[in-house]
């Protein structure tokens, strides 16, 4: 007999979409802006995220929860800043799923917080794939990676909405071509908004966040 | 079975390669062993604001439209990690 072709029509990565979309919910009734953060390992992102929990605590309540393969040492970094931190390890995965967050919120009272971060595991290309329930995906690029990191990896770019660029305190040393990178990321996301920040030093740091507060309003007026 | 066919997006995030060869370790010892994945490779579509049409981009690497060349934002496809059918022999 000839074969029969059964049409199944299913996405594989449905169950993951079913749980972000269920998370997205609950952290949309609770009010909490859920912003992640993507970029390759040793971007930046621990000390970004530290200067922001720590920036932000005395105006809102933030939380964070942050990725790994191993280890506790991001999660009591982020714990100097006050905040409520907690550690997601992936184990053998490169990506964090929507499953591990909603498991890693457990006990948690969303209704107590304004704004959650998640940090993903140092990676620029796995994370594009899941969506985690976040409102606002950040990409990061430290100006000591060069200027076509964008063009490298242009799916993570291009299901981002706003680029940090990191280590701005480094960029003379480094030489790096400030308008290159700009250009790289306006061509793999047209539109997309880029800001310039040292963490080290808190340049831009004011105008990060501005932005989130300016994104976080026009949320709760949704 | 005989095949899992499968539509995959070039902005899915997905190397076809790599798909092809874990899915034959992923298969070792299950029902599915020795069943061929069937790969339809997705372009990018996306919208021109100012054409007013819908146009392919040959690359990922720029979001323009490749007629006009204004920066396009709205991808219609090209995203799509989808099990579209099986092939089963009975």
């Amino acid at each position: 007999m000839s074969p029969r072709l059964v049409e199944v029509r299913q996405n594989v990565l449905r169950h993951n979409d079913v749980v972000a979309r269920e998370l997205r919910q609950r952290f949309h009734e609770a009010g909490v802006y859920v912003v992640s953060l993507v970029s390759s390992p040793g971007s930046g992102k621990t000390a970004f995220l530290e200067k922001t929990l720590t920036l932000m605590r005395p105006d809102y309540r933030v939380a964070a929860l942050v990725g790994d393969l191993a280890t506790d040492n991001d999660a009591a970094r982020l714990a100097r800043s006050q905040a409520p931190v907690r550690q997601i390890t992936t184990g053998t995965l490169c990506n964090m799923e929507a499953a591990m967050v909603r498991d890693a919120l457990e006990g948690w009272d969303l209704d107590r917080l304004d704004f959650l971060f998640i940090e993903n595991v140092g990676n620029l290309v796995c994370p594009s794939s899941y969506d985690i329930g976040e409102d606002l995906r950040v990409v990061l690029l430290s100006v000591t990676e060069g200027e076509d990191k964008p063009l490298k990896y242009p799916t993570i770019f291009n299901t981002a909405d706003l680029a940090v660029l990191t280590k701005m305190d480094l960029a003379e040393a480094v030489e790096f071509d400030l308008a290159a990178a700009e250009c790289n990321v306006q061509r793999v996301r047209p539109g997309m908004p880029l800001l310039k920040v040292s963490s080290k030093n808190g340049s831009g740091m004011g105008e990060w966040l501005q932005f989130l507060t300016s994104v976080n309003a026009g949320w709760l007026d949704r | 079975m005989n095949a899992v066919h499968l539509k995959l997006g070039r902005l899915a995030g997905i190397v076809k390669d790599a798909l092809l060869s874990s899915y034959e370790l992923a298969c070792e010892g299950t029902s599915l062993q020795g069943s061929r994945l069937v790969i339809e490779e997705i372009p990018i579509v996306v919208y021109c604001p100012k054409c007013l049409e819908l146009r392919t981009l040959h690359t990922v690497q720029w979001f323009a439209c490749p007629e006009c060349k204004s920066p396009v934002s709205d991808v219609i496809q090209g995203r799509e990690l989808q099990v579209v059918a099986l092939e089963i022999q009975e």
